[in-house]
C-alpha cells in the first residue's frame, strides 16, 4: 500500500495525543502545575493537528463532514465521530486543569476511555479490511493501542519530571507499554512474514484448474490509480532493516533513556525523558511507514507476474 | 446508508463473461469509457493524456494471463499452456465491503435490483472503498477527486429513449465476440443463470467472501496441439488418394 505522508503524520500525531490525553485524564499528575498544563494544550494539539492532516488525502475535503453520517457500518465514520465526542471530555478537563488547577475526575475519566475507543476505531479501518490480509488481524488495534499508551506515558514522563511529581512512576509505565507495544508488533511482523497468500492468482482468475496462472499482459502499458495506490513495493527490499530501526529508536532507545532518567533523577531526568520521546516518535514513523509500505492489496495478484 | 439491503435484492442484475470467447481486444474497455465519461456523474479523466505517462480512470480493464499446467512448460509434454484473456469490471457484489466501509453514505447498493453505486455529491475521495475492494473495481478520479466505478450502465439499461436492444451495458453491447452477456442473476429461468449452469460459471476470490454478482464461464477444454497436428501428417502420404489421383500416384512412385 502506498505510505501517504498525510495518513503517517495523522496516525502517529494523534496516536501520540491521544495517549498523552488518557494518561493526563487518569490525575496521576498535578494539575496545578505549569508543565502539565501545557501537556494538556499539547494533546489536544497534537490531535487537532493530526485530524487536519488526516483530511489532506481527502478529494472533496470540504465535505468532510458528511463523514459522520455512517458510524453504523463505517469504522471510519465510527473514527470521526468518536474523535469529534472525545473533544468534549478533553476540553472539560483541560480547562479545569489550565484555568482552576485541579483534575476532574469525572470528565478525565471518560475522557481516558474515549481516546482509547477513538484509537480502536482509527486501527479497525485498517483490521477491518479483508483485501489487506497484513492488516486483517487482532494484533493490529492491539499494536495501535499499546503504541498510543507507551507514548502517553512517555510524554507524561516528561510533564511529570518537569513538575517535579510522578515523574519516575510514569517512566517505569511508559517502559512497560514500550516493551509490550513492541512484542506485539514483534508478533505482527512474523505473522506478516510468514503469511500463505489468502487470494491466489489461481483465486482471483478461477483458472486453477488448468494450471499455474500467471500474468501475461497488464490492462495499460501504463502505471494507475490502482498499482500507483495498492502496489507500493519500494521498502519492501529493505523492510527488515528498516524495521530493526524502528525497534532500536522506538524501543531500545526510550528504554535505556527512561532507565537513566529513574536512576540518574535531578536534572538529567528530563532532557532524558524528552529524548526518549523524540526517539520514539521517530521509531512510530518508521513503524507506520512501514505498515501501509509492507502490506500487500489482494488487487495485487491481478497485476504482479 | 452505506449498510447493505438487509433481505436479498428481487433481481440480481450482472454480467456473465465468457473467458472461452474473449478475444482481448479491449472493445469494451473503450465503449466504457466512452458511454460513461459523458454519463452518469463526473467525467473520467486522463492526466497527462498527450505525453510521455499517460493514465486515466478506467471502469473495465482486460488483463492477460497465462496459464500453464503443471510440468507443462514443453508444448505437448502435459497439456499445452494457454493465453486467457481476462476482462475485469465491478462485480456488484452480494456482500459489497467497499459500501459498508464508506463513511459518508455515498457508496450504495440498490435494493431493488443489486447494482451497487456511487453518490458522487456525497463522496469526499478518502479512498477507503478501493482500499476495500478485492478486485480494483473502484478507481478514484484525480480530477474529480470522487471514486468512479462500473454503473452497470443504469442510464442505458432503463432507459427507454434508447431501442430494447441498447438497453445493456455499453461493454456488453459493443463485444465483437459476444464474449459478455448481461441480466438477471438472481432469476434461475433467466438467459443468464442458465449459462452459468451449464457452463459451471464461478465468482472470483470467493476466499474474500463477497459473494460477487457478476460469474465467469470458463475456457473451455482445448483441443490438443497433437490433435490438430494429425492432418498435417496426412498431407506427407496418399493412402486417402482415390480416382485420377491414385492412378498419378502409382505412376509416380513406379518412375
Amino acid at each position: 500500500m502506498h505510505p501517504a505522508f498525510s495518513i503517517i503524520v495523522f496516525t502517529t500525531l494523534s496516536g501520540l495525543g491521544y495517549g498523552l490525553a488518557a494518561v493526563l485524564g487518569l490525575g496521576l499528575l498535578d494539575a496545578s502545575t505549569l508543565s502539565v498544563k501545557l501537556a494538556h494544550i499539547g494533546a489536544l494539539a497534537m490531535i487537532a493537528a493530526g485530524l487536519l492532516a488526516s483530511t489532506l488525502h481527502l478529494g472533496n475535503p470540504q465535505r468532510a463532514w458528511r463523514a459522520l453520517s455512517q458510524w453504523r457500518s463505517s469504522w471510519l465514520s465510527r473514527e470521526g465521530v468518536m474523535a469529534i465526542a472525545s473533544f468534549v471530555p478533553l476540553t472539560v478537563t483541560a480547562w479545569f486543569a489550565i484555568v482552576e488547577g485541579r483534575h476532574l475526575a469525572v470528565a478525565g475519566l471518560a475522557g481516558t476511555l474515549m481516546c482509547g475507543a477513538t484509537v480502536y476505531c482509527t486501527a479497525m479501518i485498517y483490521g477491518s479490511l479483508r483485501s489487506i490480509q497484513a492488516w486483517n488481524t487482532g494484533l493490529t488495534p492491539l499494536c495501535y493501542l499499546l503504541f498510543a499508551a507507551a507514548g502517553g506515558f512517555l510524554l507524561a514522563s516528561v510533564a511529570g519530571y518537569s513538575s517535579g511529581s510522578r515523574g519516575p512512576v510514569c517512566a517505569a509505565i511508559a517502559i512497560l507499554f514500550v516493551v509490550a507495544a513492541w512484542i506485539c508488533k514483534q508478533k505482527w511482523w512474523t505473522r506478516l512474514r510468514t503469511l500463505a497468500p489468502f487470494s491466489t492468482p489461481e483465486s482471483a482468475t478461477g483458472l486453477g484448474h488448468i494450471g499455474h496462472v500467471r500474468l501475461f499482459e497488464r490492462p495499460h502499458v501504463n502505471e494507475n490509480y490502482l498499482t500507483r495506490e495498492m502496489g507500493f513495493k519500494v521498502a519492501r527490499k529493505h523492510a527488515l532493516k528498516l524495521s530493526r530501526l524502528a525497534i532500536l529508536s522506538g524501543g531500545l532507545a526510550p528504554v535505556l533513556l527512561l532507565l537513566v532518567a529513574i536512576l540518574a533523577g535531578g536534572s538529567a531526568a528530563v532532557p532524558a525523558a524528552v529524548l526518549a520521546v523524540f526517539c520514539y516518535a521517530l521509531g512510530l514513523v518508521v513503524e507506520r511507514w512501514l505498515f501501509f509500505a509492507e502490506a500487500r492489496h489482494a488487487v495485487m495478484t491481478y497485476y504482479e507476474g | 446508508m452505506t449498510s447493505l439491503p438487509s433481505l436479498p435484492t428481487p433481481k440480481k442484475l450482472g454480467l456473465v463473461i465468457d473467458l472461452d470467447v474473449c478475444v482481448g481486444c479491449h472493445a469494451c474497455v473503450i465503449s466504457c469509457k466512452e458511454w460513461n465519461t459523458g454519463g452518469y456523474g463526473a467525467a473520467l479523466s486522463d492526466q497527462d493524456p498527450y505525453g510521455a505517462d499517460v493514465s486515466g480512470t478506467f471502469l473495465n480493464r482486460i488483463h492477460t494471463f497465462e496459464v500453464v499446467p503443471e510440468g507443462g512448460q514443453v508444448i505437448g509434454e502435459a497439456g499445452e499452456a494457454r493465453i486467457v484473456h481476462f476482462p475485469k469490471s465491478c462485480l456488484h457484489c452480494e456482500d459489497a465491503p467497499c459500501v459498508t466501509v464508506c463513511p459518508t453514505g455515498a457508496s450504495y447498493k440498490r435494493a431493488e435490483d443489486g447494482i451497487v453505486l456511487v453518490d458522487e455529491s456525497k463522496c469526499i475521495g478518502c479512498g477507503l472503498c478501493a482500499w476495500s475492494c478485492a478486485y480494483g473495481a473502484r478507481e478514484m478520479d484525480l480530477a474529480a477527486g470522487v471514486m468512479k466505478k462500473c454503473t452497470l450502465c443504469v442510464d442505458r439499461i432503463y432507459n427507454e429513449t434508447l431501442k430494447e436492444v441498447d438497453r445493456v451495458p455499453s461493454c456488453v453491447r459493443t463485444c465483437p465476440a459476444n464474449a459478455r452477456h448481461f441480466g438477471d442473476l438472481g432469476d434461475a429461468s433467466s438467459e443468464v443463470s442458465r449459462m452459468v449452469a451449464e457452463r459451471g460459471g464461478y465468482d472470483l476470490m470467493p476466499e474474500q467472501g463477497t459473494r460477487p454478482t457478476n460469474k465467469y464461464l470458463p475456457p473451455r477444454p482445448r483441443k490438443p496441439l497433437a490433435a490438430s497436428a494429425g492432418s498435417a501428417v496426412l498431407a506427407e502420404n496418399t493412402h486417402d488418394a482415390k480416382g485420377f489421383f491414385a492412378w498419378l500416384d502409382g505412376m509416380l512412385d513406379r518412375i
